[in-house]
């Protein structure tokens, strides 16, 4: 058996890994076809205040990334389809929002900088087994609700009007898949870190729409890419000592650039 | 192009007109679109709606579609008030930005048509072999059954817009509205197009609403014509439209409404 797997701390950071490799690049391939890809970076800032402010009173920090991103997934989609901003404004509005809170939240902490270090960069060899339950459990309402609600999403994703007039409720499922953000950027925040975790929702998704010929293997596509790249970078920060964060998002921009020298397209 | 079954049975009462619109009126930042449209489509017609540009024309179908609200008026669509109507899978629609998608977003021709039975198939409920099955029998009542397997952006103008139309049919609706289907096809398509359509009206009964710029085709085309300028100017065959000047009217009609208004 190779080393690798001899540690259960690295078993762990691969089922980790897995699972975040699964629902980040599936909802990322909504995003990017909407044109939201900021939106998951956003969520991500906004998160990060919610560790701070967990870590300040003492709760889980998953738990208080959860609560916060929540509400700011709530509060950017309601601005976004308020129309009195442009999409791009609201998003921006929030992400700066959330750094801001989170710097004040963590100056008034003062000690625990090595903690949100680790949500910062992502800490993935540091899962314990709670943790690693955590995701799992998050990870499967993700993968459940996109499953359940595919052919809709598909529709609003494609065509938000014609679905509209098929009766789709269009504005509940935008804010739906809002919440699944927050919630796929609160479990990869673990993994890759506050800054990466839009790289992995995003990335393998833009990979997979330069080689797909219709939707469902858009989505295959891109779990394959990210899956691809979190094992890599995963062995590759074990052997090579690397931060895994780090170490797997390069390895989905090296597949992204591959796919664009394969494909020559008009 | 093979025959198949679009036809479907409805349940409200015989006498009901498909859509019903009582002095509807719409305005935007303060200016009204729609200035107090009064228009019954009855079952089997194919009206066209024309007018110029800004005569409000899309705006009539958007509000008719429950996809803006009207500023006063009331709309019925199968005899049911639009607010509480969900029968939408009676309906199918083409809208006018329907061919303005992104040309590179993965969807094989097959996906998008099948996306039209959403509606029907019910929320949380994947597609059954029904919902295939009609997607494919839209695909050959439009001509484009080979096609299933490409990428849509792949396909000529004329070609997506026949997609789009089997997305609409795909829900065996008994009204379907089309927004400017014709731009950016060229001739050969647009004839197809245009037998398409004799085609449901005539073979299925669908009622159909063609809303265009076309003057001269459309009048060729529909058994009904409504001249929309803001106001409702004229409604009735195309003949009549002919014979009272109507048409000649409409594209003078526009300096006429602003001087009618203090």
């Amino acid at each position: 058996m190779p080393e690798i797997f001899q540690y259960g701390f690295m078993l762990r950071a691969l089922a980790a890994g897995l699972m975040i490799g699964t629902i980040a690049p599936t909802i990322g391939v909504f995003l990017v076809l909407r044109r939201l890809s900021l939106i998951a970076d956003t969520l991500a800032h906004v998160a990060l205040a919610g560790v701070a402010l967990a870590l300040l009173t003492g709760i889980h920090p998953a738990v208080g990334a959860l609560g916060v991103a929540l509400i700011g997934a709530v509060g950017v989609e309601r601005l976004r389809v308020s129309g009195r901003l442009y999409g791009e404004a609201a998003l921006a509005i929030f992400l700066s929002g959330g750094l801001a809170l989170a710097v004040v939240l963590i100056g008034l902490g003062g000690g625990f900088t090595v903690d949100v270090f680790s949500y910062l960069f992502g800490s993935i060899t540091v899962v314990q087994p709670r943790d690693l339950w955590v995701i799992l459990l998050l990870g499967m309402v993700v993968l459940g609700t996109v499953v359940l609600l595919y052919k809709e999403l598909f529709a609003i994703t494609f065509d938000e009007e014609a679905a509209r007039v098929q009766g789709v409720p269009v504005d509940n499922l935008n804010l739906l898949v809002t919440v699944l953000v927050a919630t796929t950027v609160v479990v990869a925040m673990r993994v890759v870190g506050v800054l990466l975790t839009s790289a992995l929702i995003v990335i393998p998704a833009a990979t997979a729409l330069r080689l797909a010929r219709n939707f469902r293997s858009a989505l295959l596509i891109a779990v394959l890419a990210a899956l691809a790249a979190v094992v890599v970078g995963i062995v590759l920060s074990f052997y090579l000592n690397i931060a895994a964060g780090g170490a797997i998002v390069a390895s989905a921009i090296v597949l992204f650039a591959g796919s664009a020298l394969a494909v020559r397209r008009p | 192009m093979k025959t198949s079954a679009i036809l479907s049975t409805g349940s409200a009462a015989k006498s009901d007109p498909v859509v019903d619109l009582e002095q509807v009126s719409f305005a935007f930042g303060g200016e009204r679109v729609l200035d107090e449209v009064s228009l019954r489509i009855g079952r089997g017609d194919f009206l066209g709606v024309i007018g110029p540009n800004g005569s409000g024309k899309t705006t009539l179908l958007r509000v008719l579609l429950g996809l803006l609200k009207p500023t006063s008026g009331r709309i019925k669509l199968f005899g049911t008030d639009v607010r509480l109507f969900r029968e939408w899978a009676r309906i199918g629609y083409v809208p006018q930005k329907a061919t303005a998608f992104d040309a590179r977003f993965p969807a094989s021709v097959l996906e998008v048509v099948i996306s039209g039975r959403s509606g029907v198939a019910g929320i949380g409920h994947r597609f059954s072999g029904r919902d295939r099955t009609a997607a494919e029998e839209a695909l050959e009542t439009v001509g484009m059954f080979e096609f299933r397997a490409r990428p849509i952006g792949r396909l000529s103008a004329g070609q997506q817009q026949r997609v789009f139309i089997a997305r609409a049919l795909a829900s065996r609706p008994q009204l379907l509205l089309l927004d400017e289907p014709t731009v950016g096809v060229d001739v050969d398509a647009q004839e197809q197009f245009y037998s398409l359509l004799r085609h449901l009206n005539r073979e299925f009964g669908t009622t159909l609403v063609l809303v265009s710029h076309d003057v001269s085709v459309v009048a060729e085309e529909v058994t009904q014509l409504a001249c929309l300028n803001r106001r409702l100017v004229f409604h009735g065959s195309p003949e009549d439209a002919m014979r009272s000047g109507a048409l000649a009217q409409l594209y003078r009609a526009e300096s006429l409404v602003v001087a009618h208004h203090h």
